[in-house]
């Protein structure tokens, strides 16, 4: 199995200027009782769009962006805290993000969106005000080059060398452990010895 | 070589060091699954035509979805959705095909995923521990590496039973001189979170050292732990001792020759001269019973103080979400709801120190309090030393053991606007249910403040009710 590769998207940015946007705000736990990876785009930040009603807050610019256009989410500081559900990156998928933008983002929400293709970009301080503060403008996100490009601005970002790997060519992570398995089993067999 | 506790234990567990393609190659020592986090993982290996590699080093448990309260007359439990029941079927069926242990709803060894690990004697020094669960981290109070990971990772430990792993840094956090009375490792650990703050300690495995921290009975070892997270740390580790060893002596999942066990656990501890790339500092003493303020864990301060200024728009509308406003004394908060339980503070020690409070008192009219013990075991114990009779008695609910408020996704939950004191580990927004305010504080805290009324200091209501 492969998943689809990641090189370069350009597209708009979502801004959503909170920081801390924990797990359960990405995907409110009572959506957790699937089996299945499929159709939480609904569920997406769910809280934040509908009314404690049910009602769809169509004002809310989750609600009023157009999803194909807006592809990179902008967030405060320390974006996916809380818990290592891995239905938050697939709520943010489906929902149709393919990239995350912060000064900050925490650990397995971070690991577990490069296995599923979307994009943790960590930036400075300076270039994050400047996304913060012009929601909707065109970047480009290279993922080849590891540059963030819009406007004039060329901002390097790093993501870790196994991960790109696998992300650019569209290889998964499972299979390179699967051919691992004579160290694995000579390991276990040291131990057992 | 020197060196600290997390080297030791990542050395012991690695099948390939880090190579200039790829990250460390990590062995899995115990793999604990839980039905939330593991059905779409099981899909994958079914996908790819895989097995689980190692049943034998996997332990499943039921505790997210299942309903705390009794089966109804019709013998059926009342699952909070029909997916519910569903998510707790599929993990039957997949553990069943896997040859995997189910600690399955009517097993007396059942609870909640960190609580059972322990209990069996299966957590032990020195292991690598995963679970698709980011309290995971509870396990390093016995000295094992343990932390949460995805469901795409529970996917590739249970085909191979390793991970990919980049190595993390290492904290040295260092607890100078005893606590005072009445204050708890829950208090130690806000403590820690409010210092950190929610990512200070992103990238890190901390180690808890110092005398307040050896003074600690696991079940405050494991509380201490368990918060590593918050202040985003990948793991919390305690160097073992006498301590753990008689913890988990006589335990069924401890290994058959346990002084030899013993002997070669001793080594596990951080070298007087070992280095770490970062390291804090905290006076134990000047701890005092913490709660929190605001809508995340590191938001938290001792209970004599008051609700600081917002530092930017994000807190302020996190006080605003609260109701709370700064200069506010955090023991005005008005309570409509107390939670003791979860993974944080649902052992026996966290229910006795709730009963000390509890006993011949009332819980405030008003205010609901629901006691949820965390594991069999534990209600066992409790209801063996009569803990139960006391709750019942003050008013409160007693229930089955399972997650339940902690992540309110069984239906345990509380209603828009409540405030609820919980001795769970998060505030985030809606988490116990939507438009819920939570306060995180210790057990005894939460028993203070059910007889309160308001969020209260456990220490003026030490000793029997007058
Ligand atoms: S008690 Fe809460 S934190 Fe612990 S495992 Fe359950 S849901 Fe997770």
């Amino acid at each position: 199995m492969t998943f689809e590769p990641f090189r370069t998207l350009t597209s708009r940015t979502l801004v959503l200027p909170e920081e801390n946007i924990d797990t359960d705000q990405i995907i409110p736990a009572r959506f957790l009782t699937t089996t299945d990876k499929n159709g939480l785009g609904e569920a997406a930040f769910h809280d934040w769009r509908y009314g404690p009603d049910g009602v769809l807050d169509e004002g809310h610019i989750l609600n009023s962006t157009d999803t194909g256009s807006h592809q990179v989410l902008v967030a405060g500081d320390n974006f996916g805290c809380g818990s290592s559900r891995e239905h938050a990156p697939w709520a943010l998928l489906a929902y149709g993000l393919r990239a995350v933008i912060s000064t900050s983002i925490a650990d397995i929400f971070r690991s577990n969106s490069l296995k599923n293709g979307l994009l943790p970009v960590v930036v400075s301080p300076e270039v994050h005000k400047d996304l913060l503060e012009q929601p909707g403008r065109e970047v480009t996100i290279d993922l080849d080059a590891e540059e963030l490009r819009f406007g004039n601005h060329v901002v390097p970002f790093s993501t870790e060398p196994f991960a790109r790997r696998c992300l650019l060519e569209g290889n998964d992570p499972l299979g390179v452990l699967l051919n691992a398995m004579p160290e694995i089993e000579a390991f276990e067999e040291g131990r057992a010895a | 070589m020197t060196g600290t506790l997390f080297e030791k234990v990542w050395d012991r567990n690695l099948v390939r060091p880090e190579q200039s393609d790829s990250p460390a190659i990590l062995h899995i020592g115990l793999h604990l699954v839980h039905e939330v986090t593991s059905p779409q993982a099981f899909q994958v290996l079914k996908e790819r035509g895989l097995k689980v590699r190692r049943p034998d080093l996997t332990l499943a448990t039921l505790d997210h979805s299942v309903p705390t309260l009794r089966a109804g007359a019709d013998g059926r439990l009342p699952y909070v959705t029909a997916q519910a029941e569903k998510q707790v079927e599929t993990l039957r069926a997949n553990a069943r095909e896997a040859g995997i242990e189910l600690l399955d709803l009517g097993d007396e060894r059942r609870g909640i995923v960190h609580l059972v690990g322990p209990e069996l004697g299966r957590t032990q020094p020195g292991l690598t521990i995963v679970c698709g669960d980011s309290h995971t981290s509870t396990h390093g109070a016995f000295g094992a590496l343990a932390f949460g990971i995805g469901t795409t990772e529970v996917g590739h430990v249970l085909a191979t039973q390793c991970l990919f792993q980049s190595k993390p840094k290492t904290m040295r956090v260092f607890f100078d001189g005893p606590v005072t009375p009445g204050v708890t490792a829950k208090d130690m650990a806000l403590a820690v979170i409010a210092k950190l703050g929610m990512e200070g300690g992103t990238g890190y495995v901390l180690e808890y050292q110092g005398e307040a921290v050896r003074a600690l009975s696991m079940e405050g070892r494991m509380t201490l732990c368990n918060l590593s997270i918050e202040a985003g740390a990948r793991a919390g580790m305690v160097a073992p001792d006498e301590t753990t060893f008689d913890y988990l002596r006589g335990r069924p999942g401890v290994p058959d020759d346990f002084d030899a066990a013993v002997a070669d656990w001793h080594a596990l501890r951080s070298d007087d001269d070992a280095t770490f790339d970062a390291e804090i500092v905290i006076d134990a003493g000047a701890i005092t019973p913490m709660v929190t303020f605001g809508v995340s864990p590191d938001e938290a301060g001792g209970i004599g103080g008051s609700v600081p200024a917002p530092a930017n728009d994000s807190q302020a509308a996190g006080l605003r979400y609260m109701g709370v406003t700064a200069g506010q004394n955090l023991s005005s908060m008005k309570v409509d709801r107390v939670f003791v339980g979860s993974c944080t503070n649902g052992r026996i020690e966290d229910l006795r120190a709730a009963a000390a409070i509890l006993r011949g008192r009332k819980v405030a009219d008003g205010v609901t309090a629901l006691i949820v013990p965390g594991s069999e075991g534990v209600k066992r114990q409790a209801e063996a030393e009569g803990l139960h009779e006391v709750f019942l008695a003050a008013g409160a609910e007693w229930r089955e053991p399972g997650c339940s408020m902690c992540i309110a996704m069984n239906g345990d939950k509380g209603a828009p606007g409540e405030v609820v004191v919980s001795t769970s580990n998060r505030n985030f927004r809606g988490r116990q249910g939507e438009g819920v305010r939570t306060v995180l504080a210790s057990p005894a805290t939460a028993a203070a403040s059910a007889v309160a009324g308001f969020v209260a200091d456990p220490r003026d209501y030490v000793g029997a009710a007058a």
